[in-house]
């Protein structure tokens, strides 16, 4: 460490262009922490290695990020914070405004982000007309998955509006089969209303209620039609849906037990470690509706001291963008790459439509942010939105009195 | 100068503990105090705007919840794992040959962490995998046990797992109680042909008065702090029924990006542990002056 | 044992084995109960991941492996690191050994002065250490942070223990002081006609009397420290993660594949230590107890 330091020191008091000379050094806070995940970012770890970077990893799970947030705070405050964080949606611009980012434009400006993103994603990456953070992938959320054995043996076709959804669901309940495999957590509950939001109050109506949460369009009629196709959905789940691990319930829509999941693509990655092949075993579609709700995994870099983490940083930001990593990290995640010019040719069907469809929404208008994973709102509105969805759809709770509370809620999270 | 210090050496010694606990702990609870009182997000700020987080807590369903949650779980883990620890360490009391081995199993699960026994918890407790399931598989078709599925239950599901962790503890400390009372007392009364349940009723447990308090104090401070334990059995649902005032807490502070939020309702939740402790505090301290 | 003297509970002329059957099921259908969750977690981690999808969680195994208990300890992944649980082990067992040292003996102090040296004010600071020990540990973070980094300790397992240390004295304080005040004052007062000082006195009365108490202060501080996994996830840095984080790195991914075996094999490893304490040192906790902490 001591030399390094020393040698940073020369470097700065002859002010020689110091990243010539520092060792590229990282350390990285992430939850991706098992199993396939853990896999993915080891892909990134060799490239850094290989470009002569050392890489330090700082993974802690838990709660999709709380307990990685809870150290990042630590760390921040106590002014040692990680040199590069994952990090997402207006969150990275809320550090940003702590002061607590550092720049990576040069990066960005060299490697031409702006022309391979899609512009709204990249969006995400700006902080006040610099880059702050570079994305990894983009996760589709609203995805309804199927056994595809399932619904064949029940002459069901996979629903395009949410009215064959339901007919779909009653013919299969009446067959002896769990209609919608759903884990009964917050979040999954969240996931599974944004969807349906999705579907019923379109692009525009999404945009309204769910990122810029317009009060006129919390307390909408066609919000209350939300809530009450939420509490349709609530008598296709079976009795032991709560506190269910999502990948149970896609076990469930593997082995038979139940029809359909409405998750987002992370799932797929379940159907392929069983060995299911797309198509064939499960299908795929996005949930009735047009549009697409993306969930962009990033990383931000953070302030710190010492040329060898400012060019760690930079090195970590080009190789995170890069074309290599870009494919196989999401082969292997179940995403599709960030940046729009990466060769599709090993990815599966899935990956296919989605890649498609955000082409076709980003064009259209309707590529929007997913709320219940954190993109589109600032913590404290998306967790009130949380609350009020979840109650709702564990109690006999009217769907009137849920709007009323919604917009409640909404008001008081300010 | 020598006399001085040796004077003074007791009050030496606990002076780095006092203005550790003084700095750590009071500090802390002002620095808390302060930050409640401001409109503090992502990190703390330091401007003073009023009383805003309290008027947001205090019109949070979900915190009503979690407090309402905190009398019912406080009270029946508090009254239940002293009930059992008693019976079980009167029953362990009687010269039983397997003591050993029956205490450690009864004292493990305070050995263990939540985060380690609470998946398979919510497997037992799980209506399709666990104990409702064995049940019905012996044939006892009606056979039901959904409490940490139903909102309205769920809560007495958590009270369960905790009474399991913290009731072989209390056992100990009542167990330990049972064998300090004088032996002499005991055999007069039997001598005298006292039966043996009015013994313990009328001799016994009266005596063992401060332990009462210590184990009161012990699972007070458990029931307060309980936070991993939702967390891994529940996740705080369904929805948020089983919420309870640290976890609403911690998810305000840690995945709201609300510290303001967070730090009002740590203060209400101090404000209730002071309610509980101070009167501990007084009796204890009086009854030594005396 | 049936014939042995002074049975308490039950009346040695009527009905005595019968009743003793009785006991003896009742306090085996505790055993049960509180075996449950133990008896899941070993089950389990003796499955393959099939044998799990398919089953019921809480059958037996049918085919026995030792797989998950491998890969828990030497190849689990815990982010790109897959060395298992041995690594971060080690960094709990270097911080758990002085915290848990450095806070027994700063208990044992403060309590042999709470208790026998008594001085005006003595027993406001107690009830202000013993308030402390009921700080809710989510309030202490962020300013401990602050505190850990202005110290430049901030990541390290000194900070670590620091930590540890300052939140466990109330504890420690408290079964100290009630155990040292259960001496009689007599003794002091002799020892100090004798000419001993403060030192002398600690060292060659209190200090031989305290075995049991310090059991209990060891055990309760062990167990503490060891499952700590909030200031762990928080004041740790790359390399100096305590092991609870490891498990939970390995047992809560989100999205990642569920290994449910390994995820038991892992937390019943985890638990090891402490489990081991209280099977061996069990016996002492009672004796301890018995021997006037709990008196107050």
């Amino acid at each position: 460490m001591r030399r390094i330091t020393l040698t940073a020191l020369v470097a700065v008091t002859l002010g020689n262009p110091v990243s010539v000379l520092a060792e590229p050094q990282a350390e990285v806070l992430h939850w991706w922490t098992s199993g396939g995940e853990a896999k993915s970012v080891a892909v990134l770890q060799q490239e850094f290695a290989a470009n002569g970077g050392t890489w330090t990893d700082m993974p802690v799970a838990g709660g999709g990020g709380d307990a990685a947030m809870t150290a990042l705070r630590a760390r921040v405050l106590s002014g040692n914070a990680p040199t590069a964080v994952q990090l997402k949606g207006p969150a990275i611009q809320e550090w940003y405004e702590e002061g607590a980012l550092a720049d990576i434009s040069a990066v960005a400006e060299a490697e031409g982000w702006v022309d391979v993103l899609p512009a709204s994603i990249a969006g995400h990456m700006r902080c006040e007309g610099t880059w702050c953070a570079a994305p990894v992938n983009v996760h589709r959320v609203d995805w309804i998955w199927a056994n595809a054995g399932v619904l064949e043996a029940n002459g069901v076709s996979m629903p395009s509006t949410w009215e064959e959804f339901n007919a779909a669901a009653e013919k299969l309940q009446a067959a002896g089969i769990i209609p919608l495999a759903h884990g009964g957590q917050a979040w999954q509950d969240a996931t599974v209303f944004e969807a349906v939001a999705l579907g019923i109050l379109g692009a525009d109506g999404f945009r309204k209620a769910f990122v810029e949460l317009d009060e006129n369009a919390l307390t909408s009629d066609a919000m209350v039609a939300v809530f009450d196709q939420m509490r349709i959905l609530r008598g296709h789940v079976d009795r032991n849906f709560s506190g269910r691990d999502w990948n149970l319930a896609t076990a469930m829509v593997m082995n038979g037990e139940a029809a359909f999941q409405i998750m987002g693509d992370w799932a797929k990655g379940e159907f392929l470690a069983a060995g299911k092949v797309p198509g064939e075993d499960f299908l795929c579609a996005s949930t009735p509706g047009d549009g697409f709700l993306y969930n962009v995994d990033s990383f931000a870099m953070f302030n710190v001291d010492g040329d060898d983490k400012r060019a760690g940083q930079e090195l970590l930001a080009k190789l995170i963008v890069g074309k290599n990593f870009q494919k196989v990290f999401n082969l292997n995640k179940g995403s599709i790459p960030a940046r729009t010019d990466v060769s599709l040719d090993e990815f599966d069907s899935c990956a296919h439509l989605s890649a498609e469809d955000m082409a076709a929404s980003s064009e259209g208008g309707s590529l929007l942010p997913s709320y219940a994973h954190g993109m589109a709102l600032r913590g404290a509105q998306a967790g009130a939105i949380t609350d009020v969805v979840t109650a709702h759809f564990n109690s006999d709770m009217s769907s009137a009195d849920a709007v009323e509370m919604l917009a409640n809620a909404v008001a008081n999270s300010m | 100068m020598a006399a001085w210090l040796e004077r003074n050496v007791p009050r030496i010694l606990l002076a780095p503990s006092f203005l550790a606990v003084l700095v750590f702990v009071y500090g802390f609870i002002a620095w808390t105090a302060w930050v409640s009182m401001t409109r503090s997000r992502l990190l703390p700020k330091y401007e003073i705007e009023g009383f805003i987080q309290y008027e947001r807590l205090f019109a949070a369903p979900r915190w009503d919840t979690a407090m309402n949650n905190l009398f019912i779980f406080g009270a029946l883990f508090i009254v239940v794992s002293m009930l059992l620890g008693l019976l079980l360490a009167i029953l362990l009391d009687q010269k039983i040959r397997t003591e050993g081995a029956l205490r450690t199993i009864y004292l493990y699960p305070m050995a263990l962490s939540m985060i380690v026994t609470g998946t398979a918890w919510k497997w037992i407790m799980n209506p399709g995998l666990g104990i409702e399931a064995m049940v019905r598989g012996w044939g006892f078709d009606e056979f039901a046990f959904d409490w940490v599925i139903d909102p309205d239950m769920a809560i007495y599901a958590i009270v369960v797992a905790a009474v399991w962790q913290a009731s072989g503890f209390v056992m100990a400390l009542f167990l330990a109680g049972l064998r300090s009372v004088d032996e002499e007392i005991i055999r007069a009364a039997r001598v005298d042909g006292i039966p043996t349940w009015s013994i313990y009723s009328a001799i016994i447990i009266p005596s063992m008065a401060p332990i009462f308090l210590s184990a009161f104090i012990v699972l007070a401070h458990l029931a307060i702090k309980s936070f991993d334990l939702v967390i891994a059995l529940t996740g705080g649902g369904p929805g948020y029924a089983t919420d309870l005032p640290a976890t609403y807490m911690y998810a305000m502070a840690f995945s709201r990006g609300d510290i303001g939020q967070a730090a009002s309702s740590a203060m209400v939740m101090m404000t209730v542990v002071f309610a509980i402790v101070v009167p501990y505090l007084y009796s204890e301290l009086r009854a030594k002056r005396g | 044992m049936v014939d042995a003297t002074p049975a308490p509970l039950v009346n040695p002329r009527a009905g005595q084995v019968a009743l003793r059957w009785l006991l003896f099921a009742i306090l085996a259908l505790f055993a049960l109960f509180y075996l449950m969750p133990l008896f899941v977690m070993i089950t389990t981690s003796l499955k393959s991941l099939d044998e799990i999808r398919s089953g019921s969680l809480v059958a037996l195994p049918v085919q026995v492996t030792f797989e998950a208990w491998r890969t828990a300890w030497s190849s689990a992944c815990s982010g790109i690191q897959c060395e298992g649980l041995r690594p971060y082990f080690w960094n709990s067992v270097a911080l758990t050994v002085p915290a848990v040292a450095v806070s027994t003996l700063i208990g044992a102090v403060n309590g042999y002065v709470i208790a026998q040296w008594k001085f005006r004010g003595a027993n406001l600071i107690f009830s202000l250490m013993l308030f402390g020990c009921f700080i809710p540990f989510q309030v202490v973070l962020l300013p401990m942070a602050r505190t850990l980094g202005f110290m430049g300790v901030a990541g390290t397992i000194p900070g670590l223990i620091f930590v540890h240390v300052i939140y466990g004295i109330g504890f420690t304080t408290l079964f100290f002081r009630n155990y040292y005040v259960t001496i009689p004052v007599e003794l002091v007062k002799a020892a100090k006609v004798d000419g001993a000082g403060f030192f002398r006195i600690f060292w060659s009365i209190f200090m031989p009397l305290s075995l049991p108490i310090m059991m209990v202060t060891v055990i309760w501080q062990f167990t503490q420290i060891w499952n700590d996994f909030l200031f762990g996830v928080s004041f740790s840095q790359a390399g100096t993660q305590p092991v609870t984080v490891a498990l939970n790195n390995i047992v809560n991914s989100t999205t990642g594949v569920k290994e449910y075996n390994v995820n038991m094999a892992a937390a019943i490893i985890a638990a090891f230590p402490t489990l081991f304490v209280y099977a061996v040192a069990g016996k002492y906790f009672i004796r301890g107890l018995t021997a006037g902490s709990v008196k107050g």
